[in-house]
């Protein structure tokens, strides 16, 4: 019997994993200059902290913001604030966005970290605290704040915590070397993350295509209960939270919803281990894992990485390009985007860098859609792609909704399998743009609007005062004058045209 | 990078190709079509040649009358229409109904709803339904099989004569299809297992040795061909799936009931262009609904169409019809059935959490 559990749709791209997983983890020197966007996460814009000329130590708060949505800052090396203003960022827009420009003095001398004892023996709520202030991100790409899952997590029954190693996107392999490399860390961190949650118990799911990631996952977890090593189909986008609950626990998170609806939270591998050293080790997070490939890079490989570190450092450390690269990417090629240059830094959610080549890259002649089906049979969500972009093509956002746009991951699953190469993320990318700004546009009418009745109201009543006071005061003055003769005369008055002008419009009609 | 270049994702790609599609297709009907053009020789050579040509050709015009770039006459979408609509014809039809047929298949049948992807009906089908209500005569004379070679064949002259000059083959030549011939005797007060007993035989109806459309003889050919397709999910089983089963279940059902009214299912099965019509024909993706569900109707409902038309209509043949007619509702079949969205239930409401996750949790104070 087939299994209904089992995830629809999904893709096979071609892996390009093994050059860069075969080799460890490398190191980087350290560049002379770290360009810290203030915006590296979900939510709202840090604030910097510090100002030009300040000396700044290793893991020392740079930037923070009072939102809860939020992650702050922090420095990545010791060294000197150059710069507090717009610097190059990780957009294919090229746009400069605000941020901190940190000069290294080469020292690496740390701020002092606060160390717990036994993280076990803290309160849930202080640990996840403790995760808001060391500034982590879901590491995978999406960049969530990772302390605002965890205490969103608190407030709900959480039965399993799911640590997501599949790692579906072609080229990248931070989680699988990770995994590989810092299993106990990992496992510990899911622990932690467990004690935080008070869930039951810890899913570990790691793509099947990754074995040696799955036995040292398996060797780590040995000693500890209730966790539970799964190997996954290799499938795109096992990587993302929905498919991949659906896959281990069966069950579908409702549309809208969260999954703690269905009492999982999901944390990337790579998140745990960034948890871990905070709870552990008090560490911020200042760096993270980074695959740099494609056929361009000579050597392609993981690189631990500092924050704001520029992409063309990376390169170098990997002996260069062989070729020029016809694009650089952030991120993998299914979900990542494309880079101005090299000279711009790599953030926290950067899971790869990527230098392709021409033959590597689709060929992007648009053809008609000739209604073949196969995105629908792609898409992970059920949706009808063609039809979505059909609509969203001719403006029509409601009727792209109606065939599911707000479902929509943007995975790109339709686009991958498309034979006309319509680029249907492009079409849904434009059409949630577009709906998010109606959404704010009719949000600020409304608001407009509260504000316009509200100062109507405000000057009606304030009118109706001064004539109550005026009333008031001419009462005062004739007190000998009766009332009743005043305001009976001006209705008597006003009431007279009214009917003479019925009969006029009357007299008039045919 | 060329500024039309999408910015966004994905940067990857399973590299296939709209006219490796259409391709694939043409490959599948190359063996049926190779076997009739062996079958019914020169006539229907140059039928099969001037219908596929003079397909290309409209869609070159119309393509530059319309402004389009003519690369798209690449994309191979024309050329399976004129070789669809050539299988579908009688093999000795002269020229006129191949060329009329296929500028009215390009021209009408797809040009002017739009082109590659917007046309409602299938083109093919279209124009063979068009000739067959114009030209009745022309398209029901149905030559029976001369293998090249063998003697009495008309040879390359004969064969120019008969599709050019419109030579009348000789009597003996032609004959009526199965199809054709069961439902003028059924009129005739036959029954339909006599008629058959006298006048069908499974193995040469299966083999594709008997008289019929150029391309709808051999369904083992067909068969082979298709599955193949399905092989390669070039086309969806569903539709091929239900359709059959559509026209097989009545079929073996109402044998049972009268045997000597209705004939049975492997007799529908192998004559007629149902395979044809079922795998290559019904599963044109333009025309068919996207959903599963949807495809399975489509599929349904054109089997049991052929099914009614065959048993009580006035056409003895009913593929086109039966296509066309679900062509129609393609487009309210794919507004009513959708594939279930992930996460929400068949209506398209979000599904409801557990409530133990609304339970709030006992979390220690801080």
């Amino acid at each position: 019997m087939f299994n209904l559990a089992r995830i629809r749709g999904g893709i096979h791209p071609a892996g390009h994993k093994d050059r860069s997983a075969a080799l460890p983890i490398g190191t980087l020197a350290l560049p002379p200059r770290l360009y810290l966007p203030l915006l590296q996460h979900a939510g709202a814009e840090n604030l910097p902290l510090v100002k030009v000329g300040d000396r700044v130590l290793k893991g020392q708060l740079l930037a923070s913001s009072p939102s809860e949505l939020s992650a702050p800052l922090h420095a990545p090396s010791s060294g000197r604030i150059v710069e507090v203003g717009p610097i190059p960022a990780p957009h294919p827009s090229g746009l400069r966005v605000n941020g901190l420009v940190i000069e290294c003095d080469g020292e690496e001398r740390w701020i002092d970290l606060d160390v717990p004892a036994d993280p076990f023996a803290v309160a849930p709520l202080i640990l996840a605290e403790r995760v808001a202030q060391a500034g982590i991100v879901g590491l995978g790409g999406a960049i969530f704040p990772a302390a605002v899952k965890l205490k969103q997590g608190t407030r709900h029954e959480i039965k399993t915590v799911l640590v997501n190693g599949s790692e579906c996107e072609p080229y990248l392999s931070t989680d699988d070397r990770l995994m590989r490399e810092r299993a106990e860390a990992i496992v510990d961190g899911a622990r932690l993350i467990q004690h935080i949650l008070r869930a039951y118990s810890i899913v570990i799911a790691i793509e099947d295509n990754k074995p040696e990631a799955l036995a040292a996952m398996r060797a780590a977890s040995e000693p500890f209960g209730a966790i539970e090593v799964v190997a996954v189909p290799a499938r795109y986008p096992m990587g993302s939270a929905k498919q991949l609950i659906q896959e281990i626990t069966g069950r579908e998170v409702p549309a809208g919803g969260r999954s703690t609806a269905v009492g999982v939270l999901v944390h990337n591998v790579g998140t745990v281990y960034a948890i871990q050293q905070a709870l552990r080790h008090g560490r911020p997070l200042i760096s993270r894992v980074v695959t740099v490939a494609g056929s361009c890079v000579t050597s392609p490989r993981n690189l631990e990485t500092l924050i704001g570190t520029p992409a063309q450092a990376l390169f170098d450390a990997c002996g260069g390009l062989a070729r020029e690269p016809r694009q650089l990417m952030l991120g993998g090629p299914m979900m990542g985007v494309q880079l101005p240059s090299a000279g711009v830094p790599l953030i926290k959610g950067a899971t790869g860098l990527l230098a392709l080549a021409a033959h590597e890259l689709p060929q992007r002649e648009a053809a008609p859609c000739i209604r073949c089906a196969r995105c629908v049979d792609a898409c992970p969500m059920g949706l009808t792609p063609l039809q979505m972009a059909a609509h969203a093509r001719v403006d029509d956002f409601d009727g792209a909704s109606d065939y599911g746009l707000s479902d929509c991951i943007l995975c790109g699953c339709c686009a991958y399998v498309c034979p006309s190469h319509i680029p249907l993320v492009q079409y849904f990318q434009y059409a949630m743009g577009q709906q998010d700004e109606r959404r704010n546009a009719a949000r600020k009418n409304d608001y407009i609007k509260q504000l316009s009745e509200a100062r109507a109201a405000r000057l009606a009543a304030e009118e109706a005062a001064r004539k109550a006071a005026k009333a008031a005061k001419a009462q005062q003055r004739k007190p000998a004058r009766p009332v009743g003769e005043a305001s009976g005369a001006a209705p008597i008055l006003e009431s007279i045209p009214e009917p003479v002008a019925e009969r006029i419009s009357e007299s008039v009609q045919p | 990078m060329t500024p039309d270049q999408p910015a966004c994702g994905p940067f990857a790609h399973d590299r296939s190709t709209v006219n490796r599609l259409m391709l694939h297709v043409c490959l599948a009907l190359l063996p049926a079509s190779l076997f009739g053009l062996y079958l019914f020789g020169w006539p229907a050579i140059n039928l099969w040649l001037l219908t596929c040509a003079s397909a290309l050709a409209s869609e070159a015009v119309c393509l530059h009358l319309l402004g389009q770039p003519l690369r798209r006459l690449l994309d191979g979408s024309a050329l399976l229409t004129g070789w669809l609509l050539a299988l579908s014809l009688p093999p000795w039809a002269p020229w006129w109904i191949g060329v009329g047929g296929s500028v009215f298949a390009i021209g009408i049948g797809k040009q002017l709803y739009g082109g590659i992807g917007q046309n409602l009906f299938n083109p093919a089908m279209l124009a063979r339904v068009a000739l067959l209500i114009a030209f009745p005569l022309q398209m029901t004379s149905w030559a029976l099989p001369h293998p090249l070679g063998a003697a009495g064949t008309p040879d390359f002259l004969d064969g120019l004569r008969i599709t050019f000059a419109g030579a009348a083959p000789l009597d003996g030549m032609s004959g009526a299809t199965a199809l054709g011939n069961l439902k003028t005797q059924l009129t005739l007060q036959q029954s339909a297992s006599d008629i058959l007993a006298s006048d069908f035989r499974l193995l040469p109806s299966l083999l594709g040795y008997s008289g019929g459309s150029l391309g709808e003889t051999s369904a083992l050919l067909l068969l082979l061909g298709g599955l193949w397709l399905l092989a390669l999910r070039i086309v969806h089983w569903e539709i091929p799936l239900a359709m059959l089963l559509a026209v097989l279940l009545p079929a073996a059902l109402a044998q049972q009931i009268d045997p000597l009214r209705y004939p049975g299912a492997l007799y529908h099965l192998s004559s007629g262009g149902l395979l044809l019509g079922a795998l290559f024909i019904a599963t044109d993706p333009v025309t068919s609904p996207v959903s599963r569900v949807g495809r399975l109707i489509f599929g349904g409902g054109c089997g049991l169409l052929v099914y009614l038309i065959r048993t009580w209509g006035n056409f003895p043949e009913a593929v086109a019809f039966a296509v066309l007619f679900m062509n129609a509702l393609s487009p309210l079949i794919d507004r009513t059935c959708r594939p279930r969205a992930y996460g929400r239930n068949p209506r398209g409401k979000p599904l409801v959490a557990a409530s133990w996750t609304r339970r709030a949790k006992e979390v220690d104070k801080v």
